[in-house]
This record gives C-alpha cells, sequence and structure tokens, in this order.
C-alpha cells in the first residue's frame, strides 16, 4: 500500500515540499510538477534535505515543467528520476491513492 | 456500513482567512457528508489555525465560519485529527483549540470530543490507509 | 426578486431568498411564505425558529437528513420525520423552512 504524493508549489515559497516529506511513508513516491519542479534542482538551500529522502521515498519530476522553466536536466538531485505526462499516468495507476499537495 | 464506503480523508494545510481554502475545504466536507462515506478531517502545517478558539471576524468584513466545525458532529463527521508538531512550531496547543464534540450513537449518545491530536508520525499512518485523499 | 414589507423593499435573489440576513423579520417571513403558498401555523414558525437557532450557533443551514435528526433529537419522533416536514413544507423542509427563515440556500441543496 503505497501514495503517490504531487507537490506543485516552490519549495522557496511555501514548506509543501518540506511537509510532503515529511509524511511520507517507506515505498512512497513524490512527484514534482509545476512551480514543484524547483525543489529537485541540486545546489539549493533544500537539496540536501530533499537528497536524504531519495531511496526510502522514490523522487520524480515532471520533465515538461522542468524544460518549461529552462531548468537542465543535469541540474537535478541526483536520485530524482525525469518522467513525462505518460509516466505520471503510471504512476497514478502503479499507487493505491494520489495525494495531490497544494 | 456497505463495501462502497470508502476512506475519505480532507487535508487542510491553509489558515483560514487569506484564502479560501478552508472555507471551501469546509463545504466540500458538508456536501460530501450526504454520501455516506466514512469522513475524516485531518489539520497540518497552518491548518491547525482554521480551529483556534475565540474567533471574531466582524472586522474584516468575512463570515465567521469557526462555528461550522462543531457541526460536523451532526453530519456524522467525528474525526477531526489535529497535528501535535504543526500546533507545537506555532507556539499552540490543544488547549487554544475549540471543543468540538459528537454524540456517539453506539454508546447512548454520550458526548465525546471529536479533535485527536496525533503525531506527525500517527497522520502519515492515517493518510496512509486512506482511500481517498482531497487536500486543500 | 423582492418581497415588500411595511412599504420596505427587500431584495432577494432569482429562487427568493433574501440576500442579506438582517433584513430578516417575522413580517418578512410570513410574506416569503405567502410567495411558497404556504400559511404559516405554529408548527411551521417552530421549524422556522429551530432553523435560525441552528445558523445561529453554526452559521450554516443544515443539510435535510440533519435538520430532521436535529428536530427529532429536540422535539420527539413525532416531528422529526420526513413526512411531518414535507407536509409542513411541500417543496422541502430544508430548501423551503430556510427561504422562510432568511437564511441562504443549505450548502449541497441543488
Amino acid at each position: 500500500m503505497s501514495t503517490l504524493h504531487t507537490v506543485n508549489k516552490s519549495p522557496f515559497e511555501t514548506r509543501t515540499l518540506e511537509s510532503c516529506l515529511a509524511h511520507c511513508r517507506p515505498g512512497d513516491a513524490v512527484l514534482m510538477i509545476e512551480d514543484g519542479v524547483y525543489g529537485a534542482l541540486s545546489g539549493t538551500a533544500l537539496s540536501d534535505r530533499v537528497a536524504a529522502k531519495a531511496g526510502a521515498v522514490k523522487l520524480y519530476v515532471l520533465t515538461p515543467d522542468i524544460a518549461a522553466r529552462g531548468l537542465p536536466e543535469d541540474r537535478m538531485i541526483a536520485g530524482v528520476t525525469g518522467v513525462d505526462y505518460r509516466g505520471f499516468v503510471d504512476l497514478v495507476a502503479e499507487h493505491d491513492r494520489t495525494q495531490a499537495w497544494l | 456500513m456497505s463495501e462502497d464506503v470508502k476512506k475519505f480523508l480532507y487535508v487542510n494545510r491553509k489558515a483560514p482567512y487569506g484564502t479560501i481554502y478552508a472555507l471551501e475545504a469546509l463545504e466540500v466536507v458538508l456536501i460530501g457528508a450526504a454520501f455516506d462515506q466514512d469522513v475524516s478531517l485531518a489539520f497540518l502545517d497552518d491548518g491547525v489555525f482554521q480551529l483556534t478558539s475565540g474567533q471574531d471576524t466582524a472586522a474584516i468584513g468575512v463570515k465567521n465560519f469557526s462555528p461550522t466545525f462543531r457541526a460536523l458532529g451532526d453530519y456524522e463527521v467525528t474525526r477531526l485529527y489535529v497535528e501535535r508538531e504543526s500546533l507545537e512550531e506555532r507556539g499552540l496547543s490543544a488547549e487554544d483549540l475549540q471543543e468540538i464534540t459528537y454524540e456517539d450513537e453506539d454508546d447512548d449518545w454520550a458526548e465525546k470530543p471529536s479533535i485527536r491530536v496525533v503525531s506527525r508520525e500517527e497522520m502519515a499512518a492515517i493518510m496512509a490507509e486512506q482511500d481517498v485523499i482531497l487536500s486543500f | 426578486m423582492e418581497y415588500k414589507v411595511n412599504g420596505h423593499t427587500i431584495p432577494a435573489d432569482e429562487e427568493g431568498y433574501i440576500i442579506n440576513l438582517s433584513d430578516w423579520s417575522k413580517e418578512l417571513a410570513e410574506e416569503i411564505a405567502k410567495s411558497e403558498n404556504i400559511e404559516m401555523t405554529d408548527e411551521h414558525w417552530e421549524v422556522v425558529n429551530f432553523l435560525r437557532d441552528y445558523y445561529e450557533e453554526y452559521q450554516i443551514a443544515p443539510a435535510v437528513r440533519v435538520l430532521i435528526k436535529a428536530i427529532k433529537k429536540s422535539m420527539g419522533p413525532e416531528k422529526g420525520n420526513n413526512k411531518y416536514l414535507y407536509e409542513l413544507f411541500p417543496y422541502g423542509p430544508a430548501k423551503q423552512a430556510c427561504k422562510i427563515a432568511g437564511l441562504p440556500k443549505p450548502t449541497g441543496c441543488v
């Protein structure tokens, strides 16, 4: 029984990503979408905290949203997997529930 | 309860009057309560501010909907989970929250508290046992 | 829509719910009831007053099943049932009685 969490807010503006990560259980997945993708950037004040979760929790980022924002894929935190819309749908199907953090 | 009953959790993470989220969530809960599902509410992060006692919106010209939480028992919504860490981070404790009760049909209509303060870990476990989670 | 009471005009929405809850008065309630083809009796008033008290306490107009349950609890099963309340308010106790009570349409009532 696992949950797919989506986060669509920049972690530099709201604490949604942090709260989401704090409520994840092992085996859950977090997909960063829209402004949430900034949470997947390496070299930020939050990268270490996000990276520390990779492993117990699977981290994903929606590639159309990072492309739209001009963020190179090689700037993503190691352990974050890029998915397209089809991959998003697959993730929803693979988990028992989706929690869309706002 | 039939097999069609699903566990619904409404997650409240926003303070009450700065945005419309909190009021909208409450309205969705009241409407959704007509569908005979197993409904509970979670309050974490700034959502805990929704339940403080003594709210008075007269001077800001918006409706004070905090009394409406006390009607939830009539709608058979009897579990309001409040996260302890979120309270503490905001300098609050359970004593700062309004009293919300329900009457337990299975216990001779005894009045019982609806608010249950839980740890962050317990909150994560509560989320993990739901069929549907709606976030606000 | 609007109602006229003692020479005053009280604005209402297209379904007849008054716009400003503070415009309500017993005279207005009689007027709204008339437009709903209801003649207010003590029994009608009992339900209307109950709804106003409920709104005062909780800031919502209760859904019909909640209303029925609450009336059953406070006035007994002979009044807290569908049949009794629909006889008083044929178009629905929550909807019609709320209108007469000067409250907004119950949440979730379409």
